[in-house]
C-alpha cells in the first residue's frame, strides 16, 4: 500500500490541491481510505491529519470504514422513485443479501442510496464503483447480482448495463450544429479578443448555471484584475436533481465546450483551466481526456495555440459526491483539495478565486454558447429569445412524459408548448429549475421560460395527476438536509428541522400550529443561510404551500398540539427487548388520540 | 475626510479593511456573535451577527464596511430571528446548562439571555455525542460543541499546531482531534494552549479548575454579554 500511495502522490506532484483526486484513487482501489494512507498522505502532502479526515468525511464517495468491493449506489432522485425505485431497491437488497446502507458480511458488496446521478431520462439509475448504471429493472438487477456474486471484474460486465443515451429530442440554435474544431478560436483571433468580448456582450449571453449573471461582464471584471495569474473553470458539477444536459453536452459537444473555455482564457489572460466534473460522470472521463489530447495534438491547447501566442491547458478534476460543490466558491475550495464549503463574499471568484487568483467560473452550456457566439457573432444569438433573456436554453426533461430527454428552446417559450412536445398529458404540475426552483401548477402553463419569469438551470420535472405533491416535497427536503454542507447554523440545523417537520406532517402527526411553524422556519432558513443551497432549501415547501395550502391542512390532526416527542415510538426498543407488542405495551400520544380509539 | 457607515441611524467611522463588526465594536456598538473573536480570522458561520446592510442580510463579522452603508442591527425582526438561530444551536446539541461547568461563563447561554430566549422553540435533536476525558488536563464534551471553529483557528493561528478540525457534512458535523486514536490524550494539546481556553461554550474545559469561581459570581451572572464583549473584546473599551 505504501508504494501505491507514494506512486499516486508522485503522479500528482505531491500537490495538496490534488487531495481529492488522490483520495478518489485510494477509495477506488481499497474501497475505503485506510488509516495508514491518511498518515502517509499527511506527510507526503504536508496536510494535517484532521484536515484530510475532514475532507474524507465531507464527500459522500469517500469512506473511513470499508465498503464492498462492489460499491453499489442507487439514485434517490424523485424521478427514480416515480419509476419504482423503492421496490427495485428492496429487490436488489434481497437478491444480494445485503441491507441498504450496509456492507455484506463477506465484504464483496455494499448497497446504499445516493443523490440524483443525472440519469433522470433513463432511470432508475445507480452507480457501481462510480460508473453509471441506467434503466434498472428486475432483469438487469438479476444480471448485476449474478455478476457480483461471481465477482466478475467490472470491465467484463456487459456494456449494455452502462449504456448512457443522449436522448436529444429537440435541437435549436446550439444543438443543431456543432462548430468546427478550432473555428471559435480562429474567429476570435481574427476579429480581435476585445471585439470578441464585445460580441459576447452584445449577444446578451447570461450564465446558464442558474444565477444568470451576464457572461461578458464576468469575463471583463476578471480581465481587469491587477494580477498576472488567472484561471478558467468549467462547472460540470450538475448536481441539481433532474438536470442532465451538461452530461449530454460533454458527451457529444465537448470539443465546443473546451473551445469556449479557451476563448475565455484568451480574453481574460488565463493559462490554466479546469473542468470540474461531478464524480457521477466518471464514465465520461476517458472520452473527455482523449478529446483534450486531440486538441493538444491539433495545436488548440498547450503552448502557442494556433500560433497566436496563447498558452493554455485544461485539467479534468472529479468531484466525489457533494451537491454543494456546484456552488462556485465551494467548487473552488474543492478544486483546491478541500471540503466544499462556500466562501464568504466578497471577495468574489472573479477577484479572488482558485488559489486566491482571479477566476471565471461558468456553466458548461455557457461556454458552449460563448464558442458559438465567437463564430457566429452576437446577433446570431441576440435575435432569439426575449428582451431580457437572449438565445436558447437547453432543458433536461424528466418525469411523467412520453419522451424524457434533452430539448432546446428559445427563451420565451411557454410551458404548455414544452409539455406538448415531450408528450405530457394529465399534468398536475412541473418542477422548474429542480428542487431549488419553483413548482408550478397546471393553472400556470402559459408562463414562460425566461430569467424574468421561470428561470431554470435546466431541470424540468413533470408530475401527472397520479402523483402526490407531498411525496415530492418530502424527497426534495430530505435532499437538501443531506446535501447541506453544515457550515452555517440556519442551513445546517434548519434543513434538518425542515426534514423533521415535513416527516411529521407527511406521516400524519402534524397539528394545526405546525404549518405556521413550518412556514416561519422556511423563512428563517431562506433569509439567513450563507449560500444558495440554504437560501433555496425551503423552496419546495414554500412554493407548494403557496399553491396547495389544503394539501398540508388535510394532513393535520384535529388537535391543536402534537408533541415533538413520539411517546409510543420511544417505547419501541423496550417492546423489542421485552418481546411484547400487546395493547398494554403501547402508549397513546395524547388524550384525544386515546379517546378516538 | 474619514469614511462612515450608520448603524441604527448612528454614524460610525471606519477604516478601509474593517468589517462592519470591527467598526461597530470600535464604536461601542454590540452586535451579537458567537463564532467571532477579533484576534482570529473571521469565519462567518454562526450567523448570529446578521445585520441588514442596505436592506440585505449580511454577516457583520465578514462583510466589509463600505462608505455610506445603512446598517440595521437592533430591529425587532433581527432580534427575534437571532433568537431562533440561537435556539437552533441549543436543540442541535445537548446543552443542560444547570449541570454544565461553564454555566455563567458560557457565551451561548449569555447570548440566549441577551436575546430573551425562554424556551427551545424547536424539537430537541438529542444527538449521541461523547465526552473525551482522556487527556490529563484538557477535556472535550462534544455535547456542547457549536462548531464555531474558534478552537481550530486558535490552534492553527496562535498555537502553531493543528490539534482540532471540524469534520463531516451537514448535521453530521463534528469536532475531531489530531491523533490516530482520535483521542485528545494522543495529541500535542497543552492546557496552556490558546485553543484550550477559547471555547465559547462548555465543550472544551480545563480539568480541575471547575467551580473555582462559584455560580453566582461568574462573568455573565451580573453583566450582560454586550457589556462584557465591548469591554473585553476591544482593547480601547477595556480602559
Ligand atoms: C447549491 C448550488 C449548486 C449549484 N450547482 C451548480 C451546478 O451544478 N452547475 C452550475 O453551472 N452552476 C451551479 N450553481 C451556480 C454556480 O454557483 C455559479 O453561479 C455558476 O456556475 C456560474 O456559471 P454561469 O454564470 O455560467 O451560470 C450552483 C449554485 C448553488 C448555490
Ligand atoms: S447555506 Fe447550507 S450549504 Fe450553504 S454554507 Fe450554509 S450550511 Fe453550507
Ligand atoms: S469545541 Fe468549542 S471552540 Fe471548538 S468548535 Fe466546538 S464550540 Fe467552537
Ligand atoms: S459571529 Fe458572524 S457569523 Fe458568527
Ligand atoms: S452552559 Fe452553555 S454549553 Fe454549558
Amino acid at each position: 500500500m505504501r508504494q501505491f500511495i507514494r506512486g499516486i502522490a508522485e503522479n500528482n506532484h505531491y500537490q495538496a490541491t490534488h487531495l481529492l483526486q488522490i483520495l478518489r484513487q485510494i477509495q477506488s482501489r481499497y474501497h475505503y481510505i485506510p488509516e495508514p494512507a491518511i498518515e502517509q498522505l499527511s506527510e507526503l502532502l504536508s496536510i494535517p491529519r484532521p484536515q484530510i479526515i475532514s475532507v474524507i468525511e465531507f464527500y459522500s464517495f469517500f469512506h473511513l470504514i470499508p465498503r464492498g468491493q462492489y460499491e453499489l449506489l442507487i439514485s434517490d432522485s424523485i424521478t427514480d422513485h416515480m419509476l419504482g425505485k423503492k421496490s427495485l431497491l428492496d429487490y436488489l437488497a434481497n437478491k444480494l443479501g445485503v441491507a441498504v446502507g450496509e456492507v455484506r458480511e463477506d465484504g464483496v458488496v455494499s448497497l446504499d442510496n445516493t443523490s440524483c446521478t443525472g440519469m433522470c431520462d433513463q432511470g432508475p439509475a445507480g452507480l457501481v464503483n462510480g460508473y453509471a448504471l441506467t434503466r434498472l429493472d428486475h432483469s438487469t438487477i438479476d444480471k448485476i447480482a449474478a455478476l457480483i456474486n461471481q465477482q466478475k471484474p467490472l470491465d467484463e460486465w456487459p456494456n449494455e448495463l452502462f449504456q448512457v443515451d443522449d436522448n436529444i429530442y429537440k435541437s435549436g440554435l446550439l444543438l443543431d450544429q456543432q462548430i468546427e474544431q478550432g473555428a471559435a478560436l480562429k474567429s476570435a483571433f481574427k476579429r480581435g479578443l476585445k471585439e470578441t468580448l464585445k460580441e459576447i456582450d452584445y449577444s446578451g449571453l447570461r450564465g446558464r448555471g442558474g444565477a444568470g449573471f451576464k457572461t461578458a461582464i464576468k469575463w471583463q471584471f476578471c480581465s481587469e484584475e491587477q494580477q498576472s495569474v488567472r484561471y478558467v473553470v468549467c462547472n460540470a458539477d450538475e448536481g441539481e436533481p433532474g438536470t442532465f444536459k451538461d452530461r449530454v453536452l460533454l458527451n457529444s459537444y465537448a470539443d465546443q465546450v473546451f473551445e469556449g473555455m479557451t476563448v475565455c482564457a484568451a480574453i481574460i489572460g488565463a493559462k490554466q483551466g479546469f473542468l470540474y466534473l461531478r464524480g457521477e460522470y466518471l464514465h465520461l472521463q476517458d472520452k473527455l481526456q482523449s478529446i483534450l489530447d486531440q486538441r493538444r495534438q491539433n495545436g488548440l491547447l498547450g503552448n502557442n495555440i494556433l500560433g497566436a501566442g496563447l498558452d493554455f491547458d485544461i485539467e479534468i478534476c472529479l468531484g466525489a459526491g457533494a451537491y454543494i460543490c456546484g456552488e462556485e466558491s465551494a467548487l473552488i475550495e474543492s478544486l483546491e483539495g478541500k471540503a466544499g464549503i462556500p466562501r464568504n463574499r466578497p471577495p468574489y471568484p472573479v477577484t479572488q478565486g482558485y488559489l486566491g487568483k482571479p477566476t471565471v467560473v461558468n456553466n458548461v452550456e455557457t461556454f458552449l454558447a460563448a464558442a458559438g457566439i465567437a463564430v457566429n457573432g452576437g446577433d446570431w444569438f441576440a435575435n432569439i429569445g426575449t428582451e431580457k433573456s437572449k438565445g436558447t436554453k437547453i432543458l433536461s426533461i424528466s418525469g411523467d412524459c412520453a419522451h424524457p430527454g434533452i430539448y432546446e428552446y428559445p427563451f420565451g417559450t411557454t410551458i404548455q408548448t414544452i409539455l406538448n412536445d415531450c408528450g405530457a398529458d394529465d399534468v398536475l404540475g412541473v418542477q422548474v429549475g429542480g428542487p431549488s426552483g419553483t413548482f408550478i401548477s397546471n393553472q400556470e402553463f402559459d408562463r414562460k421560460l425566461a430569467f424574468e419569469d421561470l428561470a431554470t438551470g435546466g431541470s424540468f420535472i413533470i408530475f401527472n395527476s397520479s402523483r402526490n405533491i407531498l411525496d415530492m416535497v418530502h424527497n426534495f427536503t430530505h435532499f437538501f438536509a443531506h446535501e447541506s454542507c453544515g457550515f452555517c447554523t440556519p442551513c445546517r440545523v434548519g434543513t434538518s428541522l425542515l426534514q423533521k417537520q415535513i416527516d411529521k406532517i407527511v406521516e400524519g402527526h402534524g397539528s394545526a400550529g405546525d404549518v405556521v411553524a413550518l412556514e416561519e422556519l422556511c423563512q428563517l432558513v431562506k433569509n439567513y443561510s450563507h449560500c444558495g443551497l440554504g437560501q433555496t432549501a425551503a423552496n419546495p415547501i414554500l412554493t407548494t404551500l403557496e399553491r396547495y395550502p389544503d394539501l398540508y391542512q388535510d394532513r393535520l390532526k384535529e388537535i391543536s398540539y402534537e408533541p415533538g416527542f413520539d411517546l409510543d415510538g420511544a417505547l419501541e426498543t423496550a417492546r423489542r427487548m421485552a418481546n411484547r407488542d400487546d395493547a398494554g405495551a403501547h402508549l397513546a400520544q395524547t388524550q384525544m388520540e386515546s379517546e378516538h380509539e | 475626510m474619514s469614511k462612515t457607515i450608520t448603524i441604527d441611524g448612528k454614524t460610525i467611522p471606519f477604516e478601509d479593511g474593517q468589517t462592519i463588526m470591527d467598526a461597530a465594536m470600535a464604536a461601542g456598538v454590540y452586535i451579537p456573535h458567537l463564532c467571532h473573536q477579533p484576534e482570529f480570522t473571521p469565519h462567518g458561520s454562526c450567523k448570529l451577527c446578521t445585520v441588514k446592510v442596505n436592506g440585505r442580510n449580511c454577516s457583520a463579522c465578514t462583510y466589509p464596511a463600505m462608505d455610506g452603508q445603512d446598517v440595521l442591527n437592533e430591529t425587532e425582526e433581527l432580534i427575534e430571528d437571532r433568537k431562533r438561530i440561537t435556539q437552533m444551536l441549543f436543540v442541535e446539541g445537548n446543552h443542560f446548562c444547570p449541570s454544565c461547568e461553564k454555566t455563567g461563563n458560557c457565551q451561548l447561554q449569555a447570548v440566549a439571555y441577551h436575546l430573551n430566549m425562554l424556551d427551545n422553540h424547536f424539537p430537541l435533536f438529542y444527538p449521541d455525542r461523547e465526552v473525551d476525558a482522556s487527556h490529563p488536563e484538557v477535556m472535550i464534551d462534544h455535547n456542547r460543541c457549536i462548531f464555531c471553529t474558534l478552537c481550530v483557528r486558535a490552534s492553527h493561528e496562535k498555537d502553531g499546531k493543528d490539534v482540532f478540525a471540524i469534520s463531516g457534512r451537514g448535521i453530521h458535523k463534528h469536532l475531531i482531534v489530531n491523533a490516530e486514536s482520535g483521542l485528545l490524550k494522543d495529541t500535542d494539546v497543552a492546557a496552556t494552549d490558546h485553543a484550550a481556553h477559547i471555547c465559547p461554550t462548555g465543550a472544551i474545559l480545563i480539568k480541575r479548575t471547575g467551580y473555582q469561581v462559584p455560580i453566582g459570581q461568574r462573568i455573565y451572572d451580573h453583566q450582560q454579554i454586550d457589556q462584557v464583549s465591548l469591554a473585553t473584546e476591544h482593547p480601547k473599551h477595556g480602559e
